[in-house]
């Protein structure tokens, strides 16, 4: 035990280190010449684009313009792939959360994940997309607007001009229609609120999760999402988060922080003398297959979410965070290695994500080397974290609040240390993101406190140990292996 | 006619099943199990808990033959499963009230 103390103080020490080195590393960052033009050019375009309205009203006179039109195409094509990416995220959430968990809870992991997934499309449609993005509808300051129930275009209309200004939303410069501004933010929102049925799962009634998640997605999320990308307060502020290190991650993160707490943590995993009993997940396979899928929606989650197919910048967006996820994997491995002599599979897994959670707030601002520290920083801190939360007796099976909580704040955080624009400044970062996850954690700890008042929140003892398959849906996932239940 | 129990490593099973054809003796159920008798399990860490594995995977070789049969196929069974580390293993021997050969009808030895 002391062995591993002064293990963790090392490394406690290596991540001072380098937090110190990286504001020489972000000096020399900001001197990369090729980069700063990006940041610069793709600034001036928007705020060009944004001054003068376009040069066509209706459909026909755009499918005329030689030049933009083809853009207008390839834009819109690009963030329509890239929504398809995210909701790749989906099978990937799935397969990870259940190869971590007990072969006697997988049906109820994936039957979770799968209605998050249309909760959080059709709330969205309904109106989430509304409360996030609501224009100039304003209802509470810069905290608070609603645009109206449905995402903004109404069919019955017929005018071609009419028709053709509410389809494509050329108002704020995205070459895109309003369909594909919609399906793609709509992929990301459900990603929030599953990030929380990772860490409530195995214990968790499933009734008052599925209205917890419906009630994340639908409000609390856009909400949050509307101070930064719908352009509210935190916009105006200057806060930077390029595609939801703290919008979406952090978010997702502290609510499972939260309902953790309001839940409990499962049966027999902390003893009453104190020790950590080891709950094993039973599938690495599915949890390595699931960590390589988010990984590959990744792609279209920091990919899509420059708004356009601008060469440059999605390009640097792939490098970023495809260094970020390789520098995490090998951050949480050696650590794990170092620490605990073995490297642990699960660990690594979680360090992936850790790095791409880590590079998200700043995917599209920062250098390659600085996407590689970034990741290597979070994948140690992800490590830290999910051993640091078992001894505080608060049970994450998938480390979901580790992954996407802690190192959302990380990433958010690293903007302001990275970034290669200079009106990027940590104490902004730090404010947008404590403000969005305090809102997120209190949120949530109101709604599952308020669900475990009125409905109870957690199964049964007995359901538990049996499994939540047979109690909750009657069913079993693997009738034909016959699993042996361990406890 | 008597019923062997064999309890042996894993990785031995092929071997004791040839042992045992060498002999004449094609009939046998297996099943994989779970035990220990001297040796110790081993520690193994997840996700930064420590936890001990006593139980080991082991399998477990079912024959019934008759009496004549039983003294060669202990012996080769406990020729083929020995590595000489510890987890080899054990035999019992146990005595069968009847056997039936569900297909045919017959009792006893020629039932085996």
């Amino acid at each position: 035990m002391l062995k591993r103390t002064s293990k963790l103080a090392f490394l406690a020490a290596i991540l001072a280190t380098a937090a110190w080195l990286a504001n020489p590393v972000a000096a020399i960052a900001q001197d990369a010449p090729s980069t700063t033009i990006v940041a610069e050019e793709t600034t001036a375009v928007v705020a060009e684009a944004a001054e003068e309205p376009p040069p066509y009203t209706t459909a026909e006179q755009l499918a005329e313009m030689p030049i933009l039109y083809p853009k207008f195409m390839i834009d819109n094509l690009w963030i329509l792939i890239a929504a398809s990416f995210v909701f790749m995220m989906h099978l990937g959430f799935s397969t990870l959360e259940s190869g971590l968990c007990r072969s006697k809870n997988t049906v109820n992991v994936l039957t979770k994940n799968l209605f998050i997934v249309a909760a959080g499309l059709l709330t969205y449609a309904a109106v989430g997309f509304s409360l996030m993005y609501p224009g100039d509808s304003w209802i509470a300051g810069k905290f608070l607007g609603f645009g109206g129930f449905g995402i903004g275009y109404d069919p019955t209309v017929t005018d071609p001009e009419t028709v053709f200004n509410k389809l494509t939303p050329a108002g704020y410069a995205l070459d895109m229609t309003t369909w594909t501004d919609f399906i793609f933010q709509a992929m990301f929102a459900a990603t929030a609120a599953t990030i929380v049925s990772g860490a409530v799962a195995e214990r968790v009634k499933l009734l008052p999760f599925l209205i917890f998640a419906t009630l994340l997605v639908a409000i609390a999320y856009p909400i949050t999402g509307s101070w930064q990308w719908g352009a509210g307060w935190l916009y105006d502020m200057g806060f930077k988060d390029f595609a939801g290190s703290t919008l979406v991650h952090g978010v997702g993160g502290f609510a499972a922080l939260a309902c953790v707490l309001v839940l409990g943590p499962r049966l027999g995993k902390y003893l009453p003398d104190g020790s950590i009993r080891p709950i094993l997940g039973h599938s690495m396979p599915l949890a390595a297959i699931g960590v390589f899928l988010l990984f590959f929606g990744w792609f279209g989650f920091n990919g899509g979410s420059v708004l356009s197919a601008d060469p440059v910048a999605v390009s640097l967006v792939f490098v970023t965070t495809a260094l970020a996820g390789a520098a995490g994997i090998i951050g949480a491995m050696f650590t794990s290695w170092i620490i605990f002599k073995k490297p642990d599979l699960s660990m690594s897994l979680n360090g992936a994500l850790a790095g791409l959670v880590g590079i998200t707030a700043g995917a599209d601002t920062v250098t390659p080397t600085s996407a590689v520290i970034i990741g290597a920083i979070a994948g140690i801190i992800v490590f830290v974290s999910v051993v640091l939360f078992d001894r505080i007796k608060i049970d994450d099976p998938v480390g979901a609040i580790s992954v996407h909580g802690v190192c959302g704040i990380w990433g958010t955080l690293a903007v302001g240390f990275f970034s290669f624009d200079p009106e990027h400044k940590v104490m902004t970062q730090l404010i947008g993101t404590v403000s969005v996850v305090a809102f997120a954690f209190i949120f949530s700890l109101i709604v599952f406190g308020a669900l475990k008042l009125i409905m109870g929140v957690r199964v049964s003892a007995e359901e538990e140990n049996e499994g939540l398959d047979i109690g909750e849906h009657g069913q079993e996932a693997y009738p034909d292996f016959q699993p042996v239940a361990e406890s | 006619m008597k019923k062997i129990e064999a309890i042996i490593k894993p990785f031995k099973l092929e071997e004791v099943k040839d042992a045992l054809a060498d002999l004449g003796i094609e009939g046998m159920t297996v099943s994989e199990v779970k035990g220990f008798g001297r040796q110790k399990g081993h520690t193994e860490i997840y996700r930064g808990s420590e936890y001990t594995v006593d139980f080991l995977p082991k399998i477990k070789i079912e024959v019934v033959l008759g009496d004549a049969l039983v003294e060669g196929a202990l012996a080769a069974i406990v020729k083929a499963a020995k590595t000489g580390k510890i987890g080899d293993g054990k035999v019992f021997v146990s005595p069968v009230e009847e056997a039936i050969r569900i297909r045919t009808d017959e009792t006893g030895e020629k039932a085996v």
